[in-house]
């Protein structure tokens, strides 16, 4: 089983919620996530950011969950970190 | 998320505090002055049974708050559907999983709500001085001018809540809002009058 400790995502979000809004609940539904989030482009109803989601053990399918109810569109994922977990002993 | 934090959330993201805080406010100042409209109009006449004053008060009190929550529904549920819809074309994608379609069904819910009951609850503070006293409570000097007190003391309180949220003199503001008061009276008394 791997675990998933970094994330790369482009996401198309409208304004509301703003980025500390939206970055801050992305960050609510893990213990340990540390979200950047960096805006790329500001059109006139939208805009597209670039998410960095670093964290022990992300849970994909919640943080798309969280970024649909957000009204947030994911449109690509940049960049995946991954690690094996150690063998039990 | 709790429903009060939900519903702050969705008016926050569809900036729809000021709309509710304005509707609070104008439809607030219509429930108080058609009161003091009516209440002008029984004092002026020949007396009357306060219970027939706080009929007809709770009457029109009922029908503003009426005609506030389906007046404000319909045109704000028609207004968050046009936003959706303009949000989805923008985003080239369908949001009916989203925040922003939950406040198509929610946002107008509450907006009516805050229509409705502004003036609703203004009027029966008004209507209260003629309630205690059909109640058999003293209150020292006659219902009706006590009614009339309550309801221009609320519009000048609506008047200060306005320049409180705008930022400009709150005793300014007030004294507008009291002016608009007396001077409707003052029409009453003399055109109704005659």
């Amino acid at each position: 089983m791997a675990l998933l400790k970094r994330l790369v995502l482009d996401v198309l979000k409208p304004h509301q919620p703003n980025a500390l809004e939206f970055s801050r609940n992305l960050a609510a539904v893990g213990h340990d996530y540390h979200i950047v989030l960096t805006v790329i482009e500001v059109d006139e109803n939208t805009e597209t950011i670039q998410l960095v989601i670093e964290g022990n053990d992300i849970d994909f399918e919640t943080l798309q969950n969280v970024i649909t109810s957000m009204s947030g569109s994911l449109h690509s994922i940049d960049v995946v970190e991954v690690q094996s977990e150690p063998a039990a002993e | 998320m709790r429903p009060f934090r939900q519903i702050k959330f969705l008016l926050r993201i569809t900036q729809t505090q000021d709309i509710a805080r304005r509707y609070f406010v104008v439809n607030g100042f219509d429930g108080a002055l058609t009161m003091l409209g009516i209440i002008m109009g029984f004092y002026i006449s020949e007396p009357a049974n306060p219970s027939v004053i706080i009929n007809a008060c709770m009457g029109a009190a009922i029908a503003l708050g009426v005609s506030g929550v389906s007046s404000a529904y319909v045109s704000e549920q028609a207004e968050r559907r046009r936003a959706l819809g303009e949000l989805e074309s923008a985003m080239v994608t369908d949001l009916q999983d989203s925040a922003h379609a939950d406040a198509v069904r929610w946002v107008p819910l509450f907006v009516a709500l805050v229509n409705g009951l502004a003036p609703f609850l203004i009027s029966l503070l008004i209507i209260m001085p003629l309630w205690l006293a059909n109640a058999g409570v003293d209150l020292f000097i006659a219902p009706i001018y006590a009614a009339i007190f309550v309801a221009v003391s609320l519009i000048f309180l609506l008047g200060v809540f306005l320049g409180r949220i705008s930022n400009i003199s709150w005793l300014r503001s007030g004294a507008q809002t009291l002016v608009i008061a007396l001077l409707t009276m003052l029409l009453i008394y003399f055109f109704a009058g005659a």
